[in-house]
């Protein structure tokens, strides 16, 4: 009982320092604005372990921060393992097979704007529809290694970078175009120096949504076959013989998988559209 | 309208190029089971009409999805439109549950500078965990928590996919008024309330549907993943699962074409739905 009563002191304490610090003058500068979110997720993270552990909650509901960590510490070996198959080699090579694929089929298309006008709408469609439904197929055509996650990727990335790619390199005014006519810059030219610089913003724009979009796409992939490896394999049977400081270790390790890939690729974007308005504030 | 013309005939290349495919795929099943040499001819045929291809032609899906929509009872377990009911409504409920949270944490990021600071960088990481990490286990706490069925786990799941979207756009659309808005609803000495109500909020509806139509698709991708890995037998999502199973591609490729179906639907409802409400409210020029 004492437990559950720090959990709620924790609570109040957490608040307290969070809302004075977000008061204070100095809440926009860079610490104020990690310590909150910090502040709130230790708080979050002590409530929990106070609330399961003060409670009785069964480790087959909930188990522990403290005992998922410790699972963690444990099995980093496995974890890396899972890490390379999953992460490494269904998603990122998926990914970049597929982003680069979309992009230079964006460029084909844009070269006949009949093919533009037929192909974004149903791009745009397709971008909508739940397409993590094919993994079976694939995982039937590719057999159950790696490759057959990475054609996942592919698919599943393709169509919201292309339809991104699409919509930048029409993101220039006629006016820019008119100026680039005037230097008399050929098609290559004014495609280099001002549609894709210009198309920049919507390229990463769909880079991004592709992150979370591959992982999801590879793990999804393992729960049709996989080797006796790979995140989704691991969660699947962990599931199974309920282990589920194992499958909250996976999770663990997929958030940090996800958050550090979108990390990088802002961080890429913060360095070739620094010119963006977005960018500068 | 103008676009009708090149979406037709990109579709036609689709369809052609799927057929080209099916016939290149499915040969080598054709020709290891033949006893002689065939002609072209004879494995295209071949080709059009095996029952377990590696890739079905269309004509065969569309067989097999006319068989279970239209010529099936609907309250039969082999209709279609039975599981396809079964994964519209979890995705309504995901979609309402995700709809309201994704609005609550909007507002409470607009109107409070510590809970926007706090909130606000958890809900970017939120998104960058794969959910389908969570689903199984969504589902297997809720079993051992006493509540039965699908239906909610399944909800959560989309729910999950589908705030993110709203609260972005909600975020965006409560900031659009600008200064000298506000500073007009505090001569008229507007409450708070009243501000929201008559000024925060409608100028947030542009930006609430436009969300709104990212998020109904999200939500529908959260179902059909929440049916995928955690052996349902109803609902699109088990369709699919199901026919891997049993080693049966074109139950899964008619599964496959209803969600398409739904997905196209639901957009289309929540568009119509836009063009009504900013119509009525003077939106629309």
């Amino acid at each position: 009982m004492e437990l559950v009563i720090l959990a709620f002191v924790v609570w109040a304490a957490g608040t307290f320092v969070a809302v004075q610090i977000a008061r204070s003058p100095g809440h926009d500068a860079m610490p104020a604005r990690i310590a909150v979110p910090v502040i709130f997720g230790i708080m979050v993270l002590a409530m929990w372990e106070l609330l399961v552990t003060g409670l009785n909650v069964s480790q087959v509901i909930l188990p522990a921060p403290s005992v998922i960590a410790s699972t963690f510490a444990r099995s980093t070996s496995t974890l890396w393992g899972d890490f390379l198959q999953t992460a490494l080699k269904g998603g990122v090579s998926g990914y970049l097979i597929g982003c680069s694929a979309a992009v230079a089929a964006a460029l084909a298309i844009d070269r006949v704007p009949f093919l533009q006008r037929g192909l974004l709408p149903i791009g745009n469609f397709v971008a909508a529809l739940p397409i993590v439904g094919i993994a079976p197929i694939l995982v039937g055509w590719f057999g159950f290694d790696w490759q057959s996650k990475a054609a996942v990727v592919v698919v599943m990335v393709f169509f919201p970078m292309l339809v991104n790619t699409v919509q930048g390199l029409a993101d220039t005014t006629a006016m820019q175009r008119d100026l680039m006519k005037t230097y008399s810059a050929g098609y290559w030219q004014s495609l280099l120096k001002l549609r894709l610089p210009a198309a920049m913003p919507f390229i990463f724009n769909g880079l991004k949504i592709s992150t979370t979009l591959a992982l999801i796409g590879a793990i999804v992939a393992e729960y049709f076959g996989s080797p006796t490896r790979g995140m989704g394999f691991r969660i699947s049977t962990e599931v199974g013989r309920l282990g589920l400081d194992m499958v909250w270790a996976e999770i663990t390790v997929a958030a940090i998988a996800g958050s550090v890939f979108y990390g990088l690729v802002a961080l890429i974007e913060r360095g070739v559209t620094f010119w963006h308005p977005s960018q500068r504030s | 309208m103008r676009n009708v013309l090149p979406v037709l005939t990109v579709l036609l290349v689709i369809v052609g190029i799927w057929y080209a495919a099916a016939i290149w795929m499915n040969s080598a099943w054709t020709i290891d089971r033949a006893d002689g040499p065939l002609t072209f001819s004879e494995i295209v045929s071949d080709t059009m009409s095996q029952d377990r291809p590696r890739l079905p032609a269309p004509h065969q899906v569309w067989a097999e999805f006319q068989k279970t929509v239209f010529d099936t009872k609907v309250t039969s377990k082999r209709s279609l439109v039975f599981h396809g009911w079964i994964t519209l409504s979890s995705t309504l409920a995901g979609f309402a549950l995700g709809t309201v949270t994704g609005i609550l944490m909007a507002v409470g990021i607009v109107y409070s500078r510590p809970v926007s600071m706090s909130l606000m960088p958890w809900a970017i990481i939120s998104q960058t965990i794969p959910i389908v990490a969570l689903a199984p286990m969504i589902i297997v706490v809720l079993a051992s928590l006493g509540v039965d069925g699908r239906a909610v786990p399944k909800a959560i799941i989309s729910a999950y996919l589908c705030y993110f979207p709203v609260l972005v756009g909600m975020v965006k659309g409560l900031k659009s008024p600008d200064a000298m808005q506000l500073d007009l609803m505090k001569t008229w000495s507007a409450t708070g309330w009243q501000s929201f109500w008559r000024l925060r909020f409608p100028s947030s509806v542009p930006y609430l549907f436009t969300s709104l139509k990212v998020g109904i698709a999200a939500a529908l991708v959260g179902t059909i993943v929440g049916e995928l890995p955690t052996g349902a037998v109803r609902g699109l999502g088990a369709r699919i699962l199901i026919g891997d199973q049993f080693g049966n591609p074109m139950m899964i490729w008619s599964a496959l074409i209803a969600a398409a179906v739904l997905a196209g639907v639901l957009v289309t409802v929540v568009s119509v739905m836009q063009t009504v409400a900013m119509k009525r409210m003077g939106f629309a020029r």
